[in-house]
């Protein structure tokens, strides 16, 4: 339901009192409806259902994301779980909120 | 249609929603894929009973006296006409050399009917004739016959062309889809999706810059050069509609071969993968206009990709796969991740979806 | 960052899999409610991948299966008048109704239209005043914000001929209905990324605690939901039934909020038959009162439709989780995806299509592939 592609706004304008902006998609640029993201800025990335943008993409919590994975299994191999670790450290299970 | 023996027998279906019940031609019954064979496998060859043609191939070797011809004919609908790296004039001339190509032959002669909608400007006929005399130099061919009609306004796209074409098949070359056999090797002549890419871009509805031209091309001197290294290759095949996944169906079917494809190592220009993300499409399922598939013996793979590389539209010639003895009639694909899918006939034309 | 390359990436994708694997020590039954994520999975391989005591239940997360039979015989029955211009996402041209499709109904002369979006439905309307303009409306919480935003528009800049089809769904209503089924065998949900970027994730936590179901927020492409299912492992593992976000750079908490206050202008709750399934309560959304007369439904006054679906249809039970797709008798045979019996095999992501098109070779499914073309 849900095919929603990452693209990286180029330029924004009004049009017919509608905030629209010029998205690449990797090579493909189309116009997309901004008004449900008006502060997007050029350069930034959101991803665009059926031609509107719907939420931006943050490339910290990206680069965070791939991390976690490039540091799971070296970790544990070396250290061990480092939630199994702060979990008995702390003396508790951690509930899955925090493990974000 | 002739009315002597077999007319279409509506009743001898082995799927229950047989043709009678959709009762009219749809779309999906010029996509190349599989609405398209039931339509010429369940009526249109019934209907030409004993004057049906004994294999379905997109050009048929024939002999006359002695000689050898390659044969085939093509139909060209295209909206819009005038597209980013060609027209309607260039799609007609080299999509019949093409086929002619996939045979090994080096179209000769071309015909070339015209069917033109009423009230469709002159200066646009004029353009897609300059475009058709321009493609057919670069190809080598000549058109020496043709035909021109005009059918009401609202019955036409403007203009609808239809080529014939024949070429003497080299002494040797044999190139048909029963000829493959496991072990030999799947290669492409280059990045796919291409030119199906640059239609959609143009398509009212679904307008995108795209920095994607049609790779419309004639394939001759490639083929030349592929057989100059061995007479002795398999089968060829462009994949026009319905793309990759079209060709390698239709020979896996045909040769009673299973074909496994590696994902990866299908080249795919970034912008092409950027509108199929964007519009939920395949690229293996994306038209291609100057493409060619091969199915290669093992021992010749390398020396036959060196040449496509060495000629300029087989510059990013890949290996993509190969031909097994494993699951029959079927393509599957070996995913970036390791899992395997089928890569089925497609159904009908490729259409954007939102999930 | 382009966002996409580097989460397929094949050498993380196996660190993922083997922390799975490292993690599982029973059998467990995840369930995705998203289309787009079933489609992800079935493409890469992801259910093969896994390790066999994760079970993947490929839930009603596709809005062209679970778009009720009645609507879509509405929307043939306005597609086929002379004076409509009917415009639809490409997915829902082939979904059949009572007997017949859209492909169809342009067959025989319909002038029906496939649009990337609904603001091109829009321009047509905008491009041809004397026709009336239709859009089918359908989707999750994803896709229902730019259609808000299209009848919105079409109010603002006074363009009266131009009227939306609503059938929009839920997905916190749908976690309710199965998890109260009594053959439900779901211990663990996959939130769907994209409505969970509208909506934000607020409305999962109280369906965590009452149905103590892990609810893991998780994204599309290869790494994603492999991370997804990572975390939804762990927290079964330990006996945890949490919300949990695994898509963060998409997802807040809090969603878009100018995206929710859009639908809560244009929508209200009402409750929503799905296909196979049955009416689930307030599941999902029409036009408010205050949009009412841009609603295709009370425009063309498409009342009593007699619906009839085919007997041997198990969508319903495929959608629940409750069968798998070969399970079923028509599977492969009366039902293909070039002769659907129901909505779960005409589209990509419906778990029927999925299965046939993507795992025949596992499942040794030859049915009429065989008989069907010896084209060349």
């Amino acid at each position: 339901m849900c095919l929603a592609v990452p693209g990286r706004v180029l330029g924004v304008e009004e049009r017919n009192g509608t905030r629209m902006a010029t998205v690449d998609f990797g090579g493909v640029v189309k116009e997309v409806c901004l008004e449900y993201l008006p502060d997007l800025q050029v350069g930034e990335y959101a991803i665009v259902h059926v031609g509107f943008a719907l939420q931006r993409l943050d490339e910290e919590s990206a680069r965070r994301t791939l991390e976690l994975f490039e540091n799971l299994g070296m970790l544990q191999e070396e250290f061990g779980d480092p939630w199994e670790q702060a979990a008995q450290a702390g003396g508790e299970e951690l509930s899955g909120e925090v493990r974000r | 249609m002739s009315d002597t023996t077999a007319a279409p027998d509506m009743l001898s279906w082995s799927c229950p929603a047989p043709l009678r019940d959709r009762p009219r031609v749809v779309m999906g019954h010029g996509g190349g894929g599989a609405l398209s064979a039931e339509l010429i496998e369940q009526v249109v060859l019934p209907g030409l009973g004993a004057a049906a043609p004994a294999a379905l191939t997109d050009s048929a070797v024939v002999e006359l006296d002695g000689a050898r011809l390659a044969f085939s004919t093509d139909s060209f609908v295209v909206r819009p006409l005038f597209f980013p790296g060609g027209s309607i004039g260039d799609l007609a001339v080299n999509g019949t050399v093409n086929d002619l190509a996939m045979s090994g032959a080096r179209a000769a002669f071309l015909s070339c009917g015209l069917i033109l909608e009423e009230g469709v400007e002159i200066e646009t006929v004029g353009r897609v004739a300059e475009a058709l005399g321009a493609a057919a130099r670069t190809a080598g061919v000549r058109v020496v016959t043709g035909d021109t009609k005009v059918v009401e306004a609202g019955h036409g796209d403007g203009v609808y062309i239809s080529t014939s074409g024949i070429g003497l098949v080299p002494a040797g070359v044999d190139l048909r889809p029963e000829r493959v056999v496991p072990g030999d090797v799947v290669l492409v002549s280059g990045a796919v999706g291409v030119h199906g890419v640059a239609i959609l871009s143009k398509r009212e509805n679904l307008a995108f810059e795209a920095e994607v031209e049609s790779d419309c091309a004639p394939l001759g001197g490639l083929v030349e050069a592929m057989l100059a290294v061995t007479p002795d290759l398999h089968v060829l095949r462009d994949p026009t509609r319905g793309g990759l996944a079209a060709s390698l169906n239709e020979i896996a079917v045909a040769s009673g071969c299973g074909v496994v494809v590696r994902e990866r190592a299908v080249p795919v220009p970034p912008a092409v993968a950027g509108a199929c993300a964007m519009l939920g499409l395949d690229p293996m399922y994306v038209a291609n206009e100057g493409k060619l598939v091969a199915f290669v013996p093992r021992e010749h793979a390398d020396a036959v990709l060196a040449a496509m590389r060495a000629h300029p539209l087989g510059a990013g010639a890949a290996v993509i796969g190969e031909a097994v003895a494993e699951h029959p009639g079927m393509v599957v694909a070996r995913t970036g991740l390791g899992g395997t899918r089928v890569v089925d006939l497609p159904m009908g034309e490729q259409l954007p979806r939102i999930c | 960052m382009k966002y996409v390359e580097e989460f397929q990436d094949p050498e993380l994708a196996a660190r993922l899999l083997d922390d799975i694997r490292a993690t599982v020590t029973r059998p467990w039954a995840l369930m995705e409610v998203c289309g787009g994520q079933t489609h992800s999975i079935i493409r890469h391989g992801i259910d093969q991948l896994l390790p066999d005591e994760v079970e993947l239940i490929h839930g009603p997360g596709c809005p062209v299966c679970v778009t009720p039979l009645e609507v879509i015989d509405k929307a043939l029955a306005i597609a086929s008048r002379p004076d409509v211009v009917f415009c639809s996402f490409g997915d829902m041209l082939r979904v059949p109704g009572t007997g017949r499709d859209l492909f169809q109904v342009r067959g025989e002369g319909g002038d029906v239209r496939v649009v990337y979006s609904p603001l091109d439905a829009l321009r047509i309307a905008e491009e041809n005043p004397d026709r009336e303009v239709v859009f089918f409306g359908i989707g999750f919480e994803t896709t229902a914000p730019p259609n808000a935003m299209t009848v919105h528009q079409a109010r603002a800049r006074g363009i009266r001929n131009f009227s939306l089809l609503v059938s929009h769904v839920r997905v916190p209503p749908a976690i309710e209905a199965i998890m109260q089924s009594p053959d439900c065998r779901v211990q663990a949900f996959l939130a769907a990324g994209h409505v969970c970027s509208v909506m934000g994730t607020e409305e999962y936590p109280a369906l965590a605690e009452r149905f103590r179901v892990p609810i893991v927020v998780t994204g599309f492409e290869p790494l994603d939901i492999l991370e997804g299912v990572r975390r939804t492992v762990r927290q079964l593992e330990r006996g945890e039934h949490t919300v949990d976000n695994a898509y963060p750079r998409a997802v807040r908490a809090g969603g878009n909020p100018a995206a929710r206050a859009m639908l809560d202008d244009v929508f209200e709750v009402t409750d929503r038959a799905w296909r196979g399934i049955g009416v689930i309560p307030d599941s999902g959304w029409r036009l408010s009162a205050r949009y009412r007369d841009y609603d295709a439904e009370h425009r063309f006054q498409v009342g009593d439709i007699a619906t009839l679906e085919p007997a041997e249809c198990r969508s319903g039970e495929v959608l629940q989780g409750l069968l798998k797709p070969h399970e079923c008798e028509a599977f492969g045979t009366a039902c293909t995806p070039r002769t659907p019996l129901g909505a779960t095999m005409v589209s990509s992501e419906g778990a029927c299509a999925a299965y046939y098109l993507y795992r025949r070779l596992e499942l040794d499914v030859t049915g009429p592939r065989r008989q069907e073309s010896s084209v060349v």
